[in-house]
């Protein structure tokens, strides 16, 4: 495959991304391809400027200048049409969840079935109650308050809520952030297995390595806004990248500096 | 510093707040009445303001008529016109005091709960999810709001102007010595439509103001729990300040007709 098909045959292409907060250079210069059906796993330490990656492919930010092509479509600068088009490909499972605490687990399971594809309440109820089953929840779960779920409970709920349109692309952010290490293997595992079982193009921001390694076909690392080192999952533990070998083995002397202040 | 440049930046500040919550409002009825409408969501923020509100403003506007028949018959006994008091009770409560402390208590009531709620979806990225969804915020949240306000607040009105009008009655027979058929006739005698209609007019516009500020500043909300109490008290005071200055000018617009 030369280069040029790489690059049209990529899911999502993003290419010269920039984006700042007044002075803060948050993302200065991001390249990146993720072929279709292909896991990345994007590390770096915090405020390196992951979430801000997600949030401009996203369209809930805009950059600053740079080009984000899903399926060859340019999304920057799409309007609030074109862009609610776009989003039906996308499915997310937030940090925190993210769960409308106005309204029942099933209810949000099934939002994007009731909202965008408009199914009729006794279907979407079906179909979420199947997606709880998918992510190892019972059906007496469904009319709990998400308030009522512990946190382990809640990413479920919110892993099943961002596969139950079945996407062409999942977002995961943090997804075992404040979770014990079983838990946290436990929403591993329901990751790699839906995004296998969708056949979707994954992209996970963490900084939790055993995650990493667990979801990832390949991994990218940045830092200060610009991807260091990219390559498949295997090859991480001897990539003579100093960044990566840093991050990697949690040490505090290295070429990364820390930042203070939050993005 | 330069003082002058203080008062031009405050302006400047002052204008740009303006011309946001211009957009956002322009906005959120544009996108709002493009439709799709959530009937579920309009229904319940309509229960929430309309029907979760009435023993609040019952309360105040019951209290509010009995001390406005104390005050006028004080002060109209002083040159022998005690019989205007039912007059001035009903035209006070219509006209002024219903609308405006209607909306002033449904300001505290459902403007600060409004900026809460969306606040802390805000922060917990709620509003976010929504947009991966999508669904559109302004169509799902502001609007059902914004409609919600504009429709519930000339009914709670309305149901103000009567009990106030009854709390005026209330103490115009027990304690000043009316004759219940009197009282009312005279309630009656002077009343217009448009004294009524114009305080239902300002009703409307005040429940959207308020609905409004709610979503505006709860929709602006940064940082954690700290910036949502902040958005909170902003949504009560800036509604509460626009509601005042709405009220003088929605009178000169129906006074000068």
């Amino acid at each position: 495959m030369t280069l040029q098909d790489a690059a049209t045959s990529a899911k999502i292409r993003i290419r010269d991304l920039h984006k700042s907060f007044g002075e803060k250079q948050v993302l200065a210069g991001i390249d990146l391809d993720v072929a279709e059906g292909e896991s990345l796993v994007v590390i770096g330490g915090s405020g390196t400027g992951k979430s801000v990656l997600l949030k401009c492919i996203l369209g809930i930010m805009q950059p600053d200048r740079g080009s984000i092509q899903i399926d060859g479509q340019e999304v920057t600068g799409l309007g609030r049409r074109g862009r609610e088009q776009v989003m039906q490909k996308f499915g997310m499972l937030f940090q925190g969840a993210a769960l409308f605490d106005s309204l029942p687990v099933w209810e949000n399971v099934a939002f994007g079935l009731l909202q965008a594809k408009k199914l009729g309440r006794t279907e979407a109820r079906a179909r979420a109650v199947e997606t709880l089953a998918r992510v190892g929840l019972g059906p007496d779960v469904a009319d709990l308050s998400p308030a009522e779920l512990s946190g382990g409970m809640q990413k479920r709920v919110g892993l099943g809520r961002a596969i139950a349109t079945q996407p062409e692309i999942l977002f995961f952010d943090e997804p075992t952030t404040g979770l014990d290490p079983i838990m946290a293997d436990v929403i591993n595992e329901l990751i790699a297995r839906s995004v296998r079982q969708l056949g979707a193009t994954a992209i996970s921001i963490t900084h939790d390595l055993a995650s990493a390694r667990k979801i990832a076909d390949r991994i990218a690392m940045l830092y200060r806004g610009k991807i260091v080192w990219q390559g498949p999952v295997g090859q991480i533990d001897d990539s003579g990248n100093p960044y990566v070998d840093q991050f990697i083995h949690g040490r505090a002397e290295g070429p990364i500096q820390l930042d203070v202040r939050a993005a | 510093m330069n003082p002058l440049a203080v008062i031009g930046r405050l302006f400047l500040g002052f204008l740009q707040a303006i011309g946001d919550l211009t957009l956002f409002a322009g906005r959120a009825v544009a996108q709002g009445v493009s439709g799709p409408w959530y009937p579920r969501t309009i229904v319940r923020q309509m229960i929430d303001i309309g029907y979760y509100s009435l023993p609040v403003v019952g309360l105040t506007a019951i209290f509010t008529g009995m001390v406005l028949a104390l005050q006028s018959h004080t002060g109209f006994s002083r040159f022998e016109a005690q019989s205007a008091v039912a007059t001035i009770v009903v035209l006070s409560m219509t006209r002024e005091l219903g609308p405006v402390l209607a909306g002033l208590m449904v300001a505290g009531r459902v403007g600060a709960s409004m900026a809460a709620e969306i606040g802390t979806m805000r922060v917990t990225e709620q509003i976010d999810a929504l947009t991966t969804l999508s669904t559109d915020p302004f169509k799902y949240l502001v609007w059902p709001r914004l409609l919600a306000g504009l429709l519930m607040l000339p009914l709670l009105v309305l149901v103000a102007d009567v009990i106030g009008v009854f709390g005026g009655y209330l103490v115009g027979i027990y304690k000043l010595g009316f004759g219940p058929e009197e009282y009312i006739r005279r309630t009656w005698e002077f009343l217009e439509v448009q004294d009524v209609v114009s305080g239902l007019v300002k009703a409307a516009v005040f429940g959207f103001l308020v609905a409004l500020m709610g979503c505006y500043q709860g929709y602006h909300s940064r940082g954690g729990a700290q910036g949502v109490g902040a958005a909170t008290t902003k949504a009560v005071v800036s509604a509460s300040i626009l509601i005042l200055t709405a009220n003088y000018v929605v009178t000169e617009i129906f006074f000068s007709r």
